[in-house]
């Protein structure tokens, strides 16, 4: 049997996210997908969902909605005030809501993105358009993801919109609850990086200060990437021009003003200003819960 | 993995792109002649970036593949799995707002530029900023002009530009350096179509004078 969810109220921005659309990099396409991967397969796994199944990636809570079918949900992500008809209830649990029930994810205190996911799996978001029609929205390259650079994907949620979970195929799993690890408000996030491609562009100075230099995350945050701004900029050992070249998610990549941004799931396929360093796959998820004015250090 | 191919490996340095770029320009666009494991294959100007499955494949494997494919330029079966619709013909109106500025910086006359062109096929060198774009070489070598000093915050959906040695069409309104010459209705990317892009890698592009007559825009031939 399959659920549908009605949104009440998206919050600031909440999307569509899944595993995202790997493998089309040659056509100009990022992967996008969820911006903290692992925080969607724990929310997942908690509803029997395969890692990857379309859940919603909500930006600083705000988000309600009301189930019109009994079905089984999960809230992941940093640790956050939910509740259920007004009723305080557990993030990173399962949560069983009842038809009619009304599901509200606040803002967390620290962090940026949570994740709910519905049992099944979202796979078609249905929207009244203002002429009366139904508009349906189905998956784009084999993912509904939202892409914020391309333009591919569902539009960011709105009041009003039908979320339609498919008839789920796994057992529910044993475990109702899992652990989680929760950012503590006010401390600095300290990201792990390897080197290069292009640390060989800046100067010996510059290589100490990303390692060494506190950074503060600015208001440039989106799933592009988070920018981030330190007392000394980054100076590069050389000038001239990089050739265009491949981009990755984790990139550090340093403009003209040496201040660097790391680039997210929508970061562009390919861009022309040199990468000093990349951020470890496991860090990933902590670089996508980065929001406005936390504290950042980068661990070489 | 990122491959890097120096400069002084090209001796063609003034060239848009590396030559030892090309062969992985035909593995981005053979997905079926690539090892499991190698997820995506994205050809740049002077790199390649191999996404790869480490619990599927290893560094090393890709290593060992990416030798292969840059001593032998073209695989066994690259012909046989070729896209039909690997030529592709864009009509263009020769109408944009940066033709007498291309004119100044090359010495040509517009209609110079318009032969110049029209008059050779062009590649798919590798794609950019947005879904659609590529980024083409090989065209004529006198169209060589630098990108506007100031980027317009707004270049239409279908313009046809020069920049660097490279020519593109923009697929959707975005900011944009490029010079452009004119404009075409072809569309670069339709997400109802397989594949969504009209451009890829290894894909040949000639553009054609746009005389209100042709039947349908991006038509393969």
């Amino acid at each position: 049997m399959t659920a549908r969810l009605q949104v009440i109220a998206p919050g600031p921005l909440t999307t569509v996210q899944d595993q995202g659309r790997p493998g089309y990099g040659a056509t100009g396409v990022s992967a996008s997908g969820a911006a903290d991967r692992a925080s969607l397969a724990a929310a997942n796994r908690l509803v029997g969902n395969r890692p990857g199944a379309a859940g919603l990636e909500t930006t600083m809570g705000g988000l309600t909605v009301r189930a019109h079918d009994p079905v089984a949900v999960a809230v992941t992500g940093p640790g956050v005030a939910i509740d259920v008809d007004g009723t305080p209830v557990g993030s990173h649990c399962r949560i069983h809501l009842r038809a009619g029930q009304v599901l509200a994810v606040s803002a967390p205190s620290a962090g940026l993105r949570n994740y709910v996911a519905v049992r099944g799996g979202i796979v078609r978001i249905e929207r009244e358009a203002a002429s009366g029609a139904r508009e349906v929205f189905g998956s784009e390259l084999g993912s509904l993801s939202s892409d914020y650079l391309s333009g591919l994907g569902q539009p960011p949620v709105s009041a009003d919109d039908q979320l339609l979970a498919s008839a789920a195929q796994a057992p529910l799993p044993a475990a109702d609850l899992i652990p989680h690890r929760a950012p503590e408000h006010g401390s600095t996030v300290v990201l792990p990086i390897v080197w290069g491609p292009r640390d060989d562009w800046f100067t010996p100075d510059a290589r100490r200060l990303l390692v060494t230099q506190a950074w503060t995350v600015s208001q440039d945050v989106d799933r592009v990437g988070v920018r981030v701004g330190g007392a000394e900029p980054l100076a590069r050992a050389r000038g001239g021009e990089l050739a265009s070249e491949p981009m990755v998610t984790g990139a550090l990549q340093v403009p003209a003003d040496g201040q660097p941004v790391v680039f997210l799931a929508d970061h562009p396929v390919t861009g022309g200003y040199p990468v000093i360093a990349v951020v470890r796959a496991s860090a990933l998820g902590a670089a996508a819960q980065l929001r406005p004015g936390d504290d950042v250090r980068f661990s070489g | 993995m990122l491959v890097e191919f120096t400069e002084t490996d090209s001796g063609e340095t003034d060239s848009a792109v590396s030559p030892q770029v090309l062969p992985f320009i035909h593995a981005a666009a053979a997905a079926r002649d690539r090892p499991s494991g190698i997820i995506e294959v994205v050809p740049a100007a002077r790199t390649v970036l191999i996404g790869f499955d480490p619990s599927v494949t290893s560094a090393e494997a890709v290593r060992a593949w990416c030798r292969a494919v840059a001593d032998h330029p073209e695989p066994a079966g690259a012909r046989g799995s070729a896209d039909p619709r690997a030529q592709i013909t864009i009509p263009v109106v020769y109408d944009g707002p940066d033709l007498a500025d291309v004119a100044e910086a090359t010495g040509m006359t517009m209609d110079d530029i318009i032969a110049a062109h029209t008059g050779q096929d062009w590649q798919v060198a590798f794609t950019g900023f947005a879904p659609g774009f590529g980024y083409l070489i090989g065209g004529d070598p006198r169209l060589r002009v630098p990108r506007r000093a100031t980027p317009r915050t707004a270049v239409p959906a279908g313009s046809v530009g020069l920049a660097g040695g490279f020519s593109g069409v923009y697929p959707r309104s975005s900011p944009g350096g490029w010079q452009i010459i004119g404009h075409t209705t072809a569309r670069l990317w339709r997400p109802d179509r397989d594949p969504p892009a009209l451009l890829r890698p290894g894909v040949t592009v000639r553009f054609v004078v746009d005389d209100g007559r042709a039947a349908e825009s991006g038509q393969a031939r």
